[in-house]
């Protein structure tokens, strides 16, 4: 046998389940009269998801009156140039261990990227969990060790914990730069522009379960769109979509739960408590391709300053002194909103591929780019 | 900020830090257990919750799985006699 | 025994007598290489058949840690050059082995790696006839570095490649995909996973030999180590002008690999492997290949993972269970772990 079953994850990949929601799916969006011409648009807000709509193949088997829009919900390709670089000035400090996700370690600065520092010199690490950078600490008393914490909801809860466990045991040379952002905001900013046309929305599962689904309810209360909190699995996401064109076909807005399995309708205590004890959230905080975004970015509170690495290394963000422009011809934020698809930015292929990317898009897994040449094999037209 | 996996609580690892062991398909890693643990460490082993780097972030809910997955048996029957209840009209035509 | 030290110095490399020492008990000792010159002076009869060719290759081995679950450095040396011998339809006969140790490493950790070595070289039916050995600074090599050369011999009439594959082949691989690349992953400790994974480590001589015996229209076959199963059907394929199309159900991979990709957002195919092949073969003969090289320990998993086809949009495919399909690209870079 090949793949063995993993337990709550195999029994949701089952591909006859799929056959038959994609049968109901085809069914209800004929019913509702989507067309390839004038499709649903059903924006799946989480980076995660757009990942595994490309793995399974999703995108092509599904009814072509059903259109995903990728969301910005990839806090990699989000995440400004300007944040790179003092990154990048942060690991180049002497005696500092910089520490990251994988994910972080091609993006493109101005001048570099965290890989090219790596290979410059600069002690960078990749860790798989803020644990693992505490014991870092722990382990080298004269070093520095800064975590870069990146990503939404899903991860915030667990730098907070890690501060928290450092400021318990007098740690005096662990720091987070916090890059923490949060998901409902940029929704409103995205249904607020006039030119986005989104018909539905396929939930994040695992920030849900950690804020809960209610923070969402003003999308459907202002917006009257329907939003599903889906889970990973092919069959959590087709199910999910299943849901939405049900509502649409029902005349109905709501929120509603498909991963119910992990989510919890008001979140998990004991990361809200976390987050609400280390976090504040900044006035605003630039969101790559989306602009400025109010109240979208958290900030570590001053009883926490010693673990603050804006503190400790002097890179406040300001957002006057810190509006650095773009690269010069990416469209990462058209893309990212919905408004191009990556075939169409003059630059797929030709000016930003994979070996050399320009923009956030193509560097990360789940970016929408880089999942159309890896699983699609989209390339330059001509 | 997705990845997360489904994985076994197998023991207590650390009762002072909130730490546990957690086991997915057989690759065990040490977790923190501070988010599911108000119930008692004790009566999380055994239990399966959602690992995200190195957290245990939420117990899985076995009724709510198997419900999703009923509903999907039910979709996939209901289905079934659609295309039956197509298939007999045709028959009668 | 004129060595005492426990650990190597600058000395060991300096050509006097301390670098004799150690070469001769650590190094010439337990290889055995004819002669004392320079050069090892050989010949072959098969050599000397009218239409045979001679085969040669080399690689250099680097792995941190040295000594890991199913294997260590040495095994990594001679496997890895007698794989590349053997996929082209060599027998692999001799083999060079060129050390560059870091100053401080242990000599006890040379023997144990230098054992491993002769003890594959037997199992491979080679003979490591001939070496070298450097000692640099601390910090300027991890450990060890090994580098191999191995020469074998190609009998007349034998031509097997990838511009021999055609639409319509079976592709086989011998066993459970990814071990090698998730065992390092995990024994390296940075990331605090456990779990019962070896390398795969092994020479595959024996079972090239076998599959060309069952099967003698096989066309094509190339061992998948850095960049996994993926990277070698992309450069066969690309050679080839045809695609491969694989399907997801029929990769054989343990539970534990799976798992480990999972938590960490890798993709088996692109992981390391030191034990395996893929290959192609008329599909006429790919049930007697599958019997040829199950009845082999380094067999025993033996399958057949797709077909190739003719040539379309890309390279490789990979049919997903539900009739989806995507494509396998090559890798860019390292592959990374992530948590989005």
């Amino acid at each position: 046998m090949t793949v063995q079953a993993m337990k709550f994850a195999s029994e949701f990949r089952d591909p006859a389940a799929a056959r038959v929601l994609l049968a109901a799916i085809a069914a209800k969006a004929d019913r509702i009269g989507a067309t390839r011409e004038s499709p649903v648009h059903i924006m799946e807000i989480c980076g995660g998801h757009t990942h595994s709509i490309f793995r399974y193949g999703l995108d092509k088997l599904i009814h072509e009156g059903v259109e995903f829009i990728h969301g910005p919900g990839c806090p990699v390709c989000v995440l400004p140039m300007a944040r790179v670089d003092e990154c990048v000035e942060i690991a180049e400090t002497p005696g500092v261990i910089f520490t990251t996700f994988g994910d972080a370690m091609r993006v493109p600065g101005h001048r570099k990227s965290l890989m090219q520092a790596k290979s410059g010199g600069a002690d960078i690490r990749m860790v798989y969990s803020p644990l693992d950078a505490l014991e870092l600490a722990r382990r080298n008393p004269g070093r520095e060790v800064v975590f870069f914490g990146l990503g939404f909801e899903t991860t915030t809860p667990s730098t907070a914990l890690s501060i928290q466990a450092a400021a318990r045991e007098g740690l005096t040379n662990f720091s987070v730069f916090c890059n923490h952002i949060t998901v409902p905001e940029p929704i409103k900013a995205l249904l607020d522009d006039p030119d986005m046309m989104l018909d539905g929305f396929i939930g994040p599962g695992h920030v849900s379960m950690v804020i809960g689904i209610h923070p969402y309810d003003f999308i459907p209360r202002d917006y009257g769109k329907p939003l599903v909190v889906a889970g990973f699995e092919p069959t959590d996401l087709l199910q999910s979509v299943l849901m939405v064109l049900t509502q649409i076909a029902e005349g109905r807005a709501a929120v509603e739960n498909q991963y119910a399995r992990v989510v919890p309708e008001h979140g998990n205590p004991v990361s809200l408590a976390a987050i609400a004890d280390v976090y504040e959230r900044r006035p605003s905080f630039e969101w790559r391709g989306l602009g400025e975004i109010d109240a979208s970015g958290l900030r570590i509170r001053a009883r926490y300053a010693a673990f603050d690495a804006e503190e400790k290394f002097g890179i406040g963000y300001a957002a006057s002194s810190r509006n650095v422009p773009e690269i010069e011809g990416c469209a990462c934020g058209a893309v990212m909103t919905g408004k191009m698809k990556p075939m169409q930015c003059p630059q797929f292929g030709r000016g930003c591929t994979p070996e050399m990317p320009l923009g956030a898009l193509m560097v990360s897994s789940e970016g929408a780019c880089a999942a159309y040449w890896q699983y699609s094999g989209a390339r330059a037209a001509g | 900020m997705c990845l997360g996996i489904p994985g076994r609580i197998t023991a207590i690892t650390d009762e002072g830090r909130l730490m546990a062991m957690a086991e997915v398909s057989g690759v065990r890693r040490e977790v923190s257990v501070a988010c599911i643990a108000e119930g008692g460490l004790a009566a999380l082993v055994g239990q399966w919750a959602l690992i995200h780097v190195g957290f245990a972030m939420a117990l899985i809910d076995e009724d709510e799985a198997a419900k999703t997955l009923q509903a999907l048996r039910d979709l996939g029957e209901a289905q079934e006699t659609l295309e039956q209840m197509a298939l007999s009209q045709e028959a009668l035509a | 025994m004129a060595l005492r030290d426990t650990h190597v110095t600058m000395a060991h490399g300096g050509g006097g007598r301390a670098m004799r020492d150690l070469i001769d008990e650590v190094f010439t000792a337990v290889f055995q290489p004819p002669g004392s010159e320079d050069q090892a002076r050989l010949m072959d009869d098969a050599l000397q058949e009218p239409g045979a060719r001679l085969a040669f290759t080399t690689d250099s081995f680097v792995v941190t840690p040295l000594e890991f679950p199913g294997g260590d450095i040495g095994k990594l040396a001679v496997c890895g050059t007698v794989n590349d011998l053997a996929v082209g339809g060599a027998r692999p006969l001799w083999l060079s082995a060129a050390f560059i140790i870091e100053e401080g490493c242990e000599i006890a950790l040379l023997r144990r790696i230098v054992a491993t070595m002769a003890a594959e070289a037997a199992k491979a039916g080679v003979r490591i006839v001939t070496g070298d050995t450097k000692v640099v600074e601390r910090g300027k090599a991890d450990g060890v570095f090994i580098t191999t050369a191995g020469v074998g011999v190609i009998p007349p009439g034998r031509d097997i490649g990838a511009a021999h594959i055609r639409a319509g082949d079976a592709v086989i691989v011998n066993g459970v995909l990814g071990d090698h690349g998730a065992a390092i992953l995990a024994a390296r400790g940075d990331l605090a996973l456990s779990a019962d994974l070896a390398s795969d480590c092994a020479g595959l001589g024996h079972l090239m030999q076998a599959a060309l015996a069952a099967a003698p229209g096989l066309r094509a076959a190339r061992d998948c180590t850095r960049g996994g199963l993926a990277s070698a059907l992309n450069e066969m394929a690309a050679e080839a002008g045809v695609t491969v199309e694989i399907e997801e159900a029929r990769l054989p991979l343990r539970p534990e690999v799976v798992g480990l990709c999972e938590i960490l957002g890798l993709d088996p195919l692109y992981l390391a492997n030191e034990g395996r092949l893929v290959l192609f073969c008329p599909p006429e003969q790919a049930e007697a290949a599958l019997a040829a090289m199950r009845a082999l320990p380094e067999g025993e998993g033996s399958v057949v993972i797709g077909h190739a086809l003719p040539r379309q949009a890309h390279p490789v495919s990979l049919r997903t269970g539900f009739g989806g399909a995507r494509i396998v690209d090559m890798l860019v870079g390292e592959q990374l772990p992530r948590i989005c």
